[in-house]
């Protein structure tokens, strides 16, 4: 008789207690790690997706003009910073959906990126050129660095730094605002850089160019990097085609101690390995590469590619260089973006308004979401990896 | 869609063009550039103010050739000379 009683009595002081009040909460707490948003550019709105659940929770409006517009994280995966092409910086909160602030703090611009401490979000700008840096809690203006052109490939860099190139100069700069900010020219990159990554490393600043042939790479392990000019040679036999579509290098593949990268204006991929920087193969692909992604905890990489080709999807095994799968899983295949570990692959068919979601081991599809016109796919894991 | 559907019969009758298809592809295509308001981004803006002034063959001979020395791709590869006229007087109007 004596447990029975006991268990009731410990039944209702769990009810009663706060505990039963706080258990009761946190049944409805939105955890956000297996969380995503992707850009509808056309209407200005992001959705709030549940990976795990393969469903919309909802649609985030009023952030303008998304055409190239990507995102980054606050390290709690709580907020997501979106930045716009009508040089909108909107905050989003993913528990909350919705938009918390936003600030129009240039004409016209082209992406962004979180310090490593979260601290601080820095906005790359076309016009006019530069770069604004801002208290990423309340979006006011910390810092504001004007250059002589179009800014891209901005970063972040470890220290509280950033890093960025002027399509205009081909200049390469870097930034640090632990305290007054101090920023440098640590060299020029070449003629019309058109974007640029860094490494997971944090140790190779890579910036493509556009208006000759190459890639330049900075060490920004190295007290004063020196640009270091790569794949000059590539593609000199034959005739370039015209690049209908820019290709993007915030998701280069480093795999299997190689770089995979888009040659512009070719329908190849180009392997280059990362030591001697120099090219080791090159893969013929079924259009000119927009984004070349790793699929995490594989030796394979995913291509999507520019008009016309832009139905199709193709894996690379970055061992033998060879296609080892064509994919058409829909109209305007636009972005790519895999679960951290690697299961699965969320891809944005623009022209079929929808998502689609591919198992990585079968490479089949296995769900899909209506979303408008969907560009970039953007996991809350983005928080936790240098150079996203 | 709908608000551009006047604008679209107010045009000039074209030879075969499918004007949904190419108002589409200028506000997603040219818009990856341009901007999807087409007030510029890596291109120049392509809004009818910012095109005052040119005449509608030499966009179309723009659009068809592209200009050498910039970003700008010669679109001859994936579009009619109609196609490319109509959307030449696409963006003036």
């Amino acid at each position: 008789m004596r447990k029975p009683l006991w268990d009731l009595a410990f039944s209702l002081a769990l009810i009663l207690s706060p505990f039963g009040a706080q258990a009761e909460t946190s049944s409805e707490t939105q955890a956000t790690g297996d969380l995503g948003l992707v850009v509808e550019r056309a209407t200005g709105s992001v959705l709030e997706i549940d990976r795990s659940d393969r469903a919309a929770l909802g649609r985030i409006e009023g952030l303008g003009d998304l055409s190239h517009a990507s995102l980054t994280y606050s390290p709690d995966e709580r907020y997501a910073y979106v930045f716009g092409r009508d040089g909108g910086l909107s905050k989003v909160d993913l528990v909350a959906q919705k938009l918390v602030a936003r600030v129009v703090q240039a004409g016209n611009s082209i992406g962004g990126a979180i310090s490593d401490d979260g601290k601080l979000v820095a906005v790359s700008n076309y016009e006019p050129g530069g770069v604004k840096v801002f208290d990423a809690e309340t979006l006011a203006l910390v810092a504001d660095i004007p250059m002589k052109g179009k800014t891209i490939g901005l970063v972040d860099v470890p220290g509280r730094r950033f890093a960025w190139a002027v399509w205009d100069t081909g200049e390469v700069f870097l930034g640090d605002f632990k305290g007054d900010p101090k920023v440098s020219m640590i060299g020029n990159a070449g003629k019309n850089p058109f974007d640029a990554v860094i490494t997971d490393d944090a140790h190779t600043y890579l910036v493509g160019l556009f208006g000759e042939k190459g890639v330049t790479a900075f060490d920004l392990w190295a007290e004063a990097p020196q640009p270091l000019h790569f794949l000059t040679d590539y593609g000199r036999e034959g005739e370039d085609m015209p690049v209908y579509k820019m290709p993007h290098l915030q998701s280069w593949a480093f795999a299997e101690g190689q770089y995979a990268l888009p040659a512009v204006g070719r329908h190849q991929v180009l392997w280059v390995d990362r030591q001697s920087l120099k090219q080791t193969a090159a893969t013929e692909v079924a259009g000119q590469p927009v984004f070349i992604i790793e699929q995490p905890a594989s030796p394979y990489v995913w291509v999507n590619f520019a008009l016309p080709d832009n139905g199709k999807v193709q894996v690379i095994d970055s061992r033998s260089h060879e296609v080892v799968a064509t994919l058409e899983p829909g109209a305007a295949i636009l972005h790519m973006e895999f679960a951290p570990r690697g299961a699965e692959v969320w891809m944005s068919a623009r022209d079929d308004n929808k998502v689609v979601i591919y198992d990585t081991q079968t490479r089949e599809k296995t769900g899909e979401i209506a979303a408008e016109a969907p560009s970039g796919i953007f996991f809350t894991a983005r928080a936790h990896r240098s150079g996203l | 869609m709908l608000r551009l559907l006047p604008l679209l019969l107010a045009l000039p009758a074209q030879a075969e063009v499918d004007a949904p298809r190419l108002a589409h592809m200028v506000q997603q295509d040219c818009g990856s550039c341009h901007g999807l308001t087409l007030k510029g981004g890596l291109g120049l803006p392509l809004t009818p103010q910012a095109l005052e002034g040119k005449p509608p063959e030499a966009l179309t001979l723009i659009i068809l050739d592209g200009i050498p020395g910039t970003a700008m791709p010669p679109w001859r590869p994936l579009l009619t000379e109609e196609e490319a006229a109509w959307i030449a007087a696409y963006l003036k109007d």
